[in-house]
């Protein structure tokens, strides 16, 4: 299993789809808000956290076709599916890689883009906080919609409209807790409910997942 | 009981043969109930004293709102049927209500926000119970659009099935996190209350005179919904055996 995750992480960074694309969306998308909203300091110091959770969440969604469908395309997902690894262990190393080449930077990157945005001084710790913690069930909840639209032919559109409903608990807790850390207000059950649901996500949906892809191998 | 098994109706024959039987009776009275209610409630009833003749919106707009839930309700059901015993009719009854229930959900949504622009002063606001209607919405088109997108109809109904239970779960978390996020202006459940069960005379509930063309029009609604199922999904079955049919042709 690490050593699938291993080759997922490689393959990303060379083919320069999972870190390059996800983190100049990111970046393009803090620049062009300001520009949109115009570039009043306290109106962008309001909604920095927001922004920021939901251009993490786009930027997650830009990769997210290519967790399973390069592979199923060129016959690896077949070998895989014969492999002593179970189905679900397959998903979780694909899940995990794909946080590490998107989850893991854009959390990073999310503090620098806090500058541009005037984020308030003390929401830089929870901002990456609330983002290391929720984005994980990003890519989980990715990898399952990704799993079910692996066999269509243009899937990319379909997989938004499934994934987008999916991400809305993980977002609203996720900016909840953003924000009230920008404001400095108590932000533990915000934080726990977004922990909550990254756990239940991991625990659950590689079963759902490893399932939807037998369906896809059939 | 053996011969009346619900599974009977598992096999397609039998399930067009009670359809057929079943679909007028159900249409007739679904219509008699919804135009009786609907008169009853618009024009035999007295107008709100705070929100005058506007309330009787809430004749249209809640059972139409219960009604999507439960076409949900309906479809996981018949998803955790199709996805345990394989009963092709139950994968098929599935997918002709997604299309029943998001124009509930749409109902409920427009009838919402002609509401709400007298009484709020606004067609539309980010409160708890409408953000989850809207994302709830959401669900249903990516529902529909899944069953769309795949030819083979066995993986479409797998893959749907499972969207459906996996889509459940996210749903309630939804309704959950959007009543955490805001606190909103749409009023408690008036209608449906455990408290108006175990201590009816705490709480505020609709009156009597309110509540009986309510439960009409919420029976006409309801039997709107398994008359259309019934006959959407008959539909869907007369189409697959066309195109059994075809496909038989063009081997000989």
């Amino acid at each position: 299993m690490i050593r699938l995750v291993l080759r997922d992480i490689t393959l990303a960074v060379r083919a320069g789809g999972g870190f390059g694309l996800g983190l100049a969306f990111f970046l393009v998308l803090a620049v062009l808000i300001p520009l949109g909203v115009g570039p009043r300091p306290e109106m962008l110091r309001a909604i920095a956290p927001g922004v920021l959770w939901v251009g993490a969440l786009l930027a997650c969604l830009l990769s997210l076709d290519r967790i399973f469908q390069t592979d199923f395309e060129d016959g690896s997902l077949d070998l895989l599916a014969t492999a002593p690894i179970p189905m679900e262990g397959v998903v979780l190393s694909k899940a995990v890689a794909h946080w590490l080449t998107t989850g893991l930077p854009l959390t990073l990157a999310a503090p620098a883009l806090g500058v541009m945005l005037n984020l308030a001084p003390g929401g830089y710790v929870w901002l990456t906080a609330s983002l290391a913690l929720g984005t994980p069930a990003l890519s989980m909840i990715g990898a399952f919609a990704a799993g079910l639209t692996v066999s269509l032919k243009r899937g990319g559109l379909l997989l938004s409209l499934l994934v987008l409903p999916l991400y809305v608990p993980t977002l609203i807790y996720g900016a909840e807790a953003a924000r009230r850390g920008a404001e400095g207000l108590p932000l533990g059950t915000p934080l726990a409910l977004l922990a909550g649901i990254t756990l239940g996500a991991w625990a659950c949906l590689p079963f759902a997942t490893a399932a939807v892809l037998r369906v896809n191998l059939r | 009981m053996g011969a009346m098994s619900l599974w009977e109706y598992a096999n397609p024959r039998k399930f067009i043969a009670t359809a057929d039987r079943l679909i007028p009776v159900l249409a007739v009275l679904a219509g008699a109930c919804l135009i009786g209610g609907l008169v009853w409630g618009f024009f035999f009833t007295p107008d709100d004293y705070r929100q005058g003749s506007t309330v009787k919106i809430f004749y249209l707009h809640v059972p139409a709102a219960t009604m999507s839930i439960g076409a949900w309700l309906m479809m996981l059901v018949a998803s955790l049927v199709w996805l345990i015993r394989r009963h092709h009719v139950s994968a098929l009854a599935a997918k002709a209500a997604a299309p029943v229930g998001i124009t509930f959900t749409l109902i409920a949504l427009v009838t919402g926000a002609i509401w709400g622009q007298p009484m709020w002063g606004t067609w539309w606001a980010w409160d708890p119970r409408l953000t989850s209607f809207l994302i709830f919405f959401l669900f249903y088109l990516g529902y529909v659009a899944l069953w769309q997108a795949i030819e083979d109809p066995d993986t479409a109904a797998d893959l749907t099935s499972m969207l459906c239970l996996v889509g459940s779960v996210f749903a309630v978390l939804s309704r959950y996190a959007s009543h955490f996020w805001n606190q909103g202006l749409h009023q408690g459940s008036s209608v449906f209350r455990v408290e108006a069960v175990t201590n009816p005379e705490a709480v505020e509930t609709v009156a009597p005179i309110f509540y009986r063309p309510f439960v009409v029009c919420f029976v006409g609604m309801f039997l709107l919904f398994v008359a259309l199922v019934l006959l959407r999904t008959r539909t869907e079955i007369y189409r697959r055996q066309l195109n059994a049919l075809e496909l038989r042709e063009r081997m000989a």
